[in-house]
Parts: C-alpha cells; sequence; structure tokens
C-alpha cells in the first residue's frame, strides 16, 4: 500500500477509503458524456477535520483533490482529470440546525436535497426550499456550487442566491467562515452588510475549497400547490407569455418544455404553471390572474389552458420530477446529457429551432425544459438529447450536438451552465481579459499548488 | 441470461433506488453498510457492464460488491424507469454468470457446497434437521398442510422456537400438518438469489417431486424466503400446491375464530420481511394479526411497508454476513430504528430477520429493552390460559 493510502486511512479509517481498482473505475466516470479519467483513491471524510487533514496532505503530496456529490450535473465536474483523490462528500450527511424565525437551515457538504425535503416535510411543514428536479441525492452544497435552479428559483433566482452562509476548508487547509455566521452565531446572510465572499467558492466547480457547511435559505410552504398548462404551437409567443405571467408576480415556478415524442406533442409547447396558497381563495385569485394575464392568446387561438387529469397532475407536482430522469430511458439507452445555457427569455424561439435542428442534424431524440429565473431576468434553457450507452456511435453523434448547442448559445449571447472543461474554455476565450486574469489571481492566490479539481476554471 | 446482458446498460445511475419514498434515507442496505457508490445499485449494474465490455477483469472485490446485495428489491419499488421490475433478475443473471465461469467469493461457494451435500447452508447433518421437533407428526397423504419449516427453522436455535411456536398453534387450532423432518431439502431461494441456477434446479425437482409422491396440495411455510420460491419459481418445474407464509394461515384461523386471544400487553413494531413484502405484497396479514390481539399496541417504524429497510440477512447473508462489520450495518441501523419507536418488542415473520437482530439488539446493548419476537410466538403468548 502506498504512503498516501496509509495517511487517507488514517485520517478516515480504512472503511471509508479506496484504491481498488472497481471504485476508481467508478469514481472515474459520471453518467454524461465526458471522457472518464480513474482518480488514485476514494476518500469518504466525515468532518470538516478529516477534509482540513486531506487537504494538507494533498498539497504535501502534490495530489488533486476533488469534491464529489452526487456527480449528476452530468458534465463531468467530479471527474478527475488528472487523477488524485475524489471525496466522496455524502457521508457528510447531516442537518445541523433549521432556525425557523430566522428561515434558514444549516446542512453539511455532502447532505442531499432528498433527505432535506423530507426532513422539512416531516418537522418543518410550514417550510420549504427550492428543490431541483435533479434525482433526490443530488447534494445541496454542490447545487449551490454549480448555480443549480430549483422550484422557487421563478421567485427567487438561482439556488446560490438562496444560500445565506458556508464554512469552507481553504486549499490550503485553513477552515474559514463567510458571511454573517463569521462575526455572529447566526447563518442568516452571506454577505450584506459584509464583502460577499461566497463568490470566491460559488461557481467555481470546488477549484478553491471545499465547502463543509452550508446555509440555505428557507421559504414558506404554503398550505396548497396547484399546477395549471398552458399550451401553444408558436415558440415565438413563449417570450411573452413568460413574461406576462412574470408580471403577475405570483406564480411559483414557470417551466416550459416541448418534446417531439409521442407524435401529437411535437411542435407544442407545454408551460407548466405552479402556484400555491393558503386557501382556496388565493389559489382560485392566482388561477384567475394567470387566466386573465393570458386571455388574449385564447382570444386569438395561439394558445390556451389544457384541463390535467389526476394521472398527469401527480407527476407534474412530484418534487423532483421523476420524468425528467426518465428521459434518459425513453429509447432504452439509459443516458441523457443537457447543455443548459442561462440566457435572456427572448431567446427561447432560436433555441428551440437550434434544438430541433441538431437532433434532426445527428439522428437524436431531444427534450427541452427552461427554467425560468428570478420573474423573467433570464431562462435556463435545456437542449437535452438521450443516447444509448450500448450505442458509441450515438454517444459520439449526442456529444457533437452538445458542443453545437454550446457554441450555439454562446453565440445567442448565453452563458453555458455547469461548462464541462471544453465549454469552461470556450468561455474564458470569450471573457473581459481583465476578468479572466482577476479569476486567475484569486485562483493562485487561494490554491497556490493548484490542487482543487484540477483541469476546471484554469483560468491562466 | 443473455437478457441482462443486454439491457444492463440501461441503468442512469440517477440514485433514486438509494431511498425510500419520502427519500428520508438511504434504504438500499449494502450502500448503507459500505457508502462507495459502487455498492449502490448502479454500482452493481456500471461494474456488471464494465466486466462484460472486457473494462475491468473480474476480481475478488467485483463479486463482493455484487454479492453485498441482499437483493431486497427496494431498487425495484423505487427505480423510475420502465425495467425497474428488471433489476434483481439482473443482478441475479450476473450472480450467475460469475457462478457460471467459477468465480465467486469464497462465502459463497461454501454456501452452495454446504447447501449439495449437507441439504443445508449451516452444514449441519441432515440427520439432525428434525431434533427440535418432537412431538410433531411427519406429514401423511390426508393431512391438509405440509409445514414446511426450512433451514433456519430446523437448525438454528431462534428459528427452531418459532418453528415449535408455530407447530403449537396449529395443534391447538386442529390443524392437520406434518413435516418432512429428516427429509426436508433446502428451498433453494437462496441458491437461486445468489445466481446458482444449475443447483436449484436440482432442489426444486427434488422437492416437487418429494411433495408430490405425497400427495401434497397445500403448502405453509415458516420462512417467506422459502414461501416466494415454491410459489413464484417452482410452478416453472411443473408444481402446483398452494403455497401460504404462516402469517396467512394464522390470520385466517383468527377471522375464523379457531384461534382467540385473551390479552396481552406490549408496544409492538413489526419488520416487514423483503420477501413477503416487496416481493409478495403481504404487508397487511401480520399487522392484522397484531393488532386483533387485545393490549397490543402496533407502532409503525418510519420505513415500512414498501420502503421497509431489509435486515441485511437476504440473499444468504443470514449465513455468509457479508455485509458484517461496525455500526451500520442493516440489523443494527434496524434495532436503533424499532427501539426509537419506542415499542419494547420488535416483531418478525421470518427466521432470517430474527436471526439478524437477535445479533444486533446484544450488539446494540439492547437486549434488555428491545425484545424480538415472532408474529406466532406473540399469538401464542396471547392464547387464553
Ligand atoms: C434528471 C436530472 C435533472 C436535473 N434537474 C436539475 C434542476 O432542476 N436544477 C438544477 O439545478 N440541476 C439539475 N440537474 C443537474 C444536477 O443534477 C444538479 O444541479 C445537482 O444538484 C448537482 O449536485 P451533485 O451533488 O450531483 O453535484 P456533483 O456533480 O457531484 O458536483 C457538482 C460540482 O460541485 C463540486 N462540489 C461538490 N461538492 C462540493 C463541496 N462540498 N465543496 C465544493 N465543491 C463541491 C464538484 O466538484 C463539482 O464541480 C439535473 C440533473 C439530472 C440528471
Ligand atoms: S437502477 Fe434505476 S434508480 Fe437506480 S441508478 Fe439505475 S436508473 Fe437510477
Ligand atoms: S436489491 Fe436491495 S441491496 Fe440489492 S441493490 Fe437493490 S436495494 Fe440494494
Amino acid at each position: 500500500m502506498s504512503d498516501i493510502y496509509e495517511a487517507l486511512a488514517k485520517i478516515v479509517g480504512k472503511d471509508y477509503v479506496s484504491n481498488q481498482k472497481e471504485d476508481r473505475y467508478f469514481y472515474g466516470r459520471d453518467p454524461g458524456l465526458m471522457k472518464p479519467h480513474e482518480p488514485d483513491y476514494v476518500v469518504m471524510p466525515r468532518t470538516t477535520e478529516e477534509i482540513q487533514q486531506i487537504v494538507r496532505l494533498a498539497n504535501k503530496e502534490k495530489t488533486p483533490v476533488v469534491p464529489k456529490g452526487a456527480g449528476l450535473a452530468l458534465t463531468g465536474l467530479v471527474i478527475p482529470q488528472k487523477g488524485g483523490i475524489v471525496l466522496d462528500m455524502k457521508r457528510m450527511e447531516r442537518i445541523l440546525e433549521v432556525n425557523e424565525k430566522a428561515r434558514y437551515v444549516i446542512v453539511e457538504g455532502g447532505t442531499t436535497h432528498g433527505v432535506l425535503k423530507s426532513h422539512l416535510q416531516k418537522h418543518y411543514p410550514k417550510l420549504r426550499h427550492s428543490i431541483p428536479d435533479s434525482p433526490p441525492i443530488a447534494t445541496v452544497v454542490a447545487n449551490a456550487v454549480i448555480h443549480g435552479q430549483g422550484r422557487l428559483t421563478q421567485q427567487r433566482g438561482f439556488n446560490s442566491d438562496m444560500v445565506s452562509g458556508l464554512e469552507v476548508v481553504l486549499p490550503t487547509g485553513e477552515i474559514c467562515r463567510i458571511g454573517s455566521c463569521s462575526v455572529s452565531p447566526y447563518w442568516f446572510s452571506k454577505g450584506p452588510p459584509l464583502p460577499d465572499l461566497t463568490g470566491l467558492f460559488l461557481g467555481w466547480f470546488g477549484t478553491t475549497g471545499i465547502i463543509t457547511k452550508l446555509a440555505l435559505k428557507l421559504y414558506p410552504c404554503k398550505r396548497i400547490r396547484d399546477v395549471m398548462l398552458f399550451l401553444t404551437d408558436r415558440a415565438e409567443l413563449v417570450p411573452d407569455i413568460v413574461l406576462k405571467l412574470g408580471h403577475t408576480e405570483m406564480m411559483e415556478d414557470i417551466v416550459i418544455s416541448t418534446q417531439p415524442i409521442p407524435l401529437r406533442f411535437r411542435g407544442n409547447f407545454f408551460i407548466l404553471v405552479f402556484i400555491t396558497g393558503d386557501s382556496e381563495e388565493e389559489i382560485e385569485f392566482k388561477t384567475k390572474m394567470a387566466w386573465d394575464t393570458l386571455w388574449e392568446y385564447f382570444d386569438s387561438r395561439d394558445g390556451g389552458f389544457v384541463s390535467i387529469t389526476p394521472d398527469m397532475k401527480a407527476p407534474m407536482m412530484a418534487m423532483p420530477s421523476k420524468d425528467t430522469t426518465r428521459f434518459a430511458d425513453v429509447r432504452k439507452g439509459g443516458g441523457f446529457e443537457y447543455s443548459g445555457p442561462i440566457a435572456p427569455v427572448d431567446r427561447y424561439p432560436d433555441f428551440v429551432r437550434k434544438l430541433e435542428e441538431l437532433a434532426s442534424d445527428y439522428n437524436l431524440s431531444y427534450a427541452s425544459a427552461a427554467r425560468v429565473i428570478n420573474g423573467g431576468h433570464c431562462m435556463m434553457f435545456s437542449f437535452s438529447y438521450t443516447f444509448n450507452r450500448a450505442d458509441p456511435d450515438e454517444m459520439d453523434r449526442a456529444k457533437k450536438a452538445l458542443d453545437e448547442a454550446a457554441e450555439f448559445s454562446l453565440e445567442q449571447g448565453g452563458v453555458i451552465w455547469k461548462p464541462n472543461i471544453d465549454e469552461q474554455k470556450m468561455m474564458m476565450a470569450r471573457m473581459d481579459p481583465n476578468t479572466l486574469e482577476l479569476m486567475g489571481k484569486l485562483k493562485g492566490l487561494l490554491d497556490p499548488n493548484g490542487i482543487m479539481n484540477p483541469g476546471n476554471w484554469e483560468a491562466k | 441470461m443473455q437478457e441482462y446482458a443486454d439491457q444492463i446498460h440501461r441503468c442512469f445511475r440517477c440514485g433514486y433506488c438509494t431511498f425510500p419514498t419520502d427519500y428520508s434515507y438511504f434504504n438500499c442496505p449494502s450502500y448503507r453498510r459500505f457508502r462507495f457508490e459502487s455498492y449502490s445499485t448502479a454500482g452493481r449494474l456500471w461494474l456488471t457492464y464494465a466486466w462484460l465490455k472486457g473494462e475491468i477483469d473480474w476480481s475478488e472485490h467485483l463479486a463482493e460488491i455484487l454479492y453485498s446485495c441482499t437483493t431486497c428489491k427496494n431498487c425495484v419499488e423505487q427505480c423510475p424507469m420502465k425495467f425497474a421490475g428488471d433489476i434483481v433478475d439482473w443482478i441475479v443473471g450476473a450472480r450467475s454468470d460469475m457462478v457460471e465461469k467459477s468465480k465467486i467469493p469464497l462465502e459463497v461457494g461454501r454456501f452452495f457446497e454446504a447447501v449439495q451435500v449437507y441439504g443445508n447452508p449451516l452444514k449441519l447433518p441432515r440427520a439432525e434437521r428434525d431434533t427440535w421437533a418432537g412431538g410433531i407428526n411427519r406429514y401423511e397423504p390426508g393431512d391438509e398442510y405440509l409445514f414446511y419449516v426450512g433451514c433456519l427453522g430446523s437448525y438454528d436455535e431462534n428459528g427452531q422456537r418459532m418453528a415449535r411456536g408455530l407447530a403449537e398453534l396449529l395443534k391447538q387450532a386442529r390443524i392437520s400438518f406434518g413435516i418432512l423432518g429428516k427429509e426436508e431439502e433446502c428451498c433453494g431461494n437462496e441458491v437461486y438469489m445468489l445466481g446458482e441456477m444449475g443447483l436449484f434446479q436440482m432442489l426444486a425437482e427434488k422437492n416437487i417431486q418429494r411433495f408430490k409422491e405425497l400427495g401434497v396440495r397445500k403448502i405453509v411455510t415458516l420462512s417467506p424466503h422459502a414461501y416466494n420460491t415454491m410459489k413464484n419459481n417452482y410452478p416453472e418445474f411443473g408444481a402446483g400446491f398452494q403455497v401460504y407464509h404462516y402469517t396467512q394461515l394464522l390470520y385466517d384461523l383468527i377471522k375464523r375464530n379457531m384461534i382467540r386471544f385473551s390479552q396481552n400487553q406490549a408496544k409492538v413494531t413489526y419488520q416487514d420481511p423483503c420477501f413477503l413484502g416487496r416481493y409478495n405484497k403481504i404487508y397487511d396479514e401480520p399487522r392484522q394479526i397484531l393488532q386483533g390481539i387485545p393490549g397490543i399496541e402496533l407502532v409503525e417504524m418510519e420505513r415500512n411497508r414498501e420502503d421497509s429497510f431489509c435486515c441485511g440477512g437476504g440473499s444468504g447473508n443470514f449465513v455468509m454476513d457479508l455485509l458484517a462489520g461496525g455500526e451500520e450495518i442493516p440489523s443494527r441501523v434496524r434495532v436503533r430504528e424499532a427501539y426509537e419507536t419506542g415499542a419494547d418488542t420488535l416483531a418478525v415473520a421470518c427466521p432470517s430477520c430474527m436471526t439478524m437482530f437477535m445479533d444486533a439488539v446484544k450488539e446494540e446493548g439492547l437486549e434488555d429493552r428491545l425484545t424480538i419476537k415472532d408474529v406466532s410466538q406473540i399469538v401464542n403468548e396471547s392464547l387464553p390460559c
């Protein structure tokens, strides 16, 4: 056994470190289409102090460290491009505190969205968090690290906007608190009135430190939730419809989806509008507002609300949505990946055109779900293509379609969300040089030995 | 087995299968125990696929990963994909490939050898199979039920207690039944789940032939494992018996007033055995028996019915214990959960759960506070004097 293995075993216990081929194989890839690369070790820490020791060891040995949640970003962000140690964070799984009055929760660095949802539902039924539609094993911290979006994003912004404090192990081993918790026992603010240092860690894909605790804002969980479905076959109307709905400031979540299967769905745009209320009156009022707002499309026969059967409703209401995951197996292939640009809502029709064009060029099955962010400032548009894991040619075609989608999104003024290493390079090539230099300086300052998730955000 | 090889790439690796319905905590016993993702359902499926594709070689570790699945079917219950119902069949298929290639963990090999030579996985002499059964009749043509006791019921001290208790109850209810005694053979459920299809077929055919020779029409089993295989796998080999788990029979006898209760005093929580619950959807009968006893308060563990957490004993692990070691083994996790309900009794309906939990309460230091009893024992204790 190597010295590093022994040292890691001493830190976390031998049951929680592996350098066996099978574990390295599995942790060397994710469900997406990026090339695999195996780690030398997989380690599952339990405490901040263990992480601190691991980071110090990694600095001494100049070995890469890659924090991993569930690996569901799909874009290879947890594939250790240069080997080293993958830290599977999911043993740091506790919910440390729920502050009901200040409405935040503090979780550890590997707590899953599923467990948090269940905990709140059971113990704090009046509070909720912005759960994404990723499978429930996705971790709260990683979702914030990649600026994820969830069911409250239409109203409250990116899930990372809802962070209200961090504890981070810096790449050099110091444990650092960020936000109000750096001066107070309370974790209510990530920055204000202090300088907001969360920006040094959120969006950086683990290249500037390992988040060991995170406080997340919680929001009222209303008694009743409902969904409406607005249908139009004119993509060019979608931006206005969305903005009008946003104008009401009453819609909880707005998601626009389109897919060609079954055939009767083709060419249609399904706008799912979620509303919540504490009384039937509140729901009725919000429903009426939505109807009134969009009545003109009904008059012009360009769209309308369609009735939802209970069978259809249950999966729509589920949080997270299992249907999103099921897309992976619509053609019995077990795989899908999406390129998800964040872009102004008015880009929607062009993106849809490109989505279909790429599907046809590369002979792929597609779907798209676009989530409106913060009342319509922007949206996340997904170019989703399914692929068969047993068909290397189809995997190759899907990858090419995604690469083209990323190029196209940038040309259209979008910014690529959770970009893979190639897309990061594409964006850095377009970035304001002074911004890029600033990123490089910050990275060099925080991680002088370049051990943290190397290959990502290499802003030199 | 070709079928699993053509399908196994379909796992997306999304992890739904690691949870119960409410996502409250990890519910795949092997992932819960080891925590490397390689020990989750997806880990097993992806690694098996990698092995089939020649991307990794067979190794002891690979086999351990595959065999640490207790075939509890939580993944089948939770996976959102259309193939969900096939997952355990794929795992069994992969195991059977390993068996054919003689590439299995040592413990699994010993398990098969013991069943083949001794007729039970515990390596105990056939001659001792009925030492527990003093005063219990051998099955004779014309008896209404064959009481199929199974290996744990025949040899394990706790299982024997369950078998004796049940036989006692059946006698009191004047049911005509008999056992096979020394002639009883392993049911083969675990052998099947571990992938030794040749040996399984031999056991099934031998049992079916014997049952037919004796004119058996109805079988009542002590173990949900035997119930499962006799009900679901044996018909493929020409069996046409009516098979019951003992909780079904007891419930029926209670309904027909053939068993009556006086009083008991206990707060009881109930463990759904995987092979009774998720495999055969029998959730209500054991609960209704317990709830029908005056003085018994039934409380549920957080994870129950379809979401029940496996004791860790399935797929032969009640003997091999590939998940052994430490506080996070499924049986210890589960007795802690049972204790947290405030119950003084953890009721089981499976000799394998019984064995796993008897060890676990001791390891947890809970033996004075949480008693493990099987449903028939509780019924016995509730009879009028
Ligand atoms: C079917 C499906 C639906 C999805 N729907 C959504 C959705 O609705 N909204 C959404 O936002 N996303 C969605 N996603 C994308 C993704 O799954 C989620 O964003 C998810 O939260 C990512 O979490 P993870 O734990 O899987 O992250 P990982 O992929 O494990 O990690 C992501 C990044 O975070 C870093 N990281 C992990 N832990 C730490 C830590 N403790 N400290 C520092 N860095 C860390 C990693 O190094 C990596 O760079 C979806 C994905 C799928 C497959
Ligand atoms: S078995 Fe099903 S639920 Fe589990 S990871 Fe695979 S696809 Fe997801
Ligand atoms: S059957 Fe049970 S132990 Fe096996 S993979 Fe599925 S959930 Fe895990």
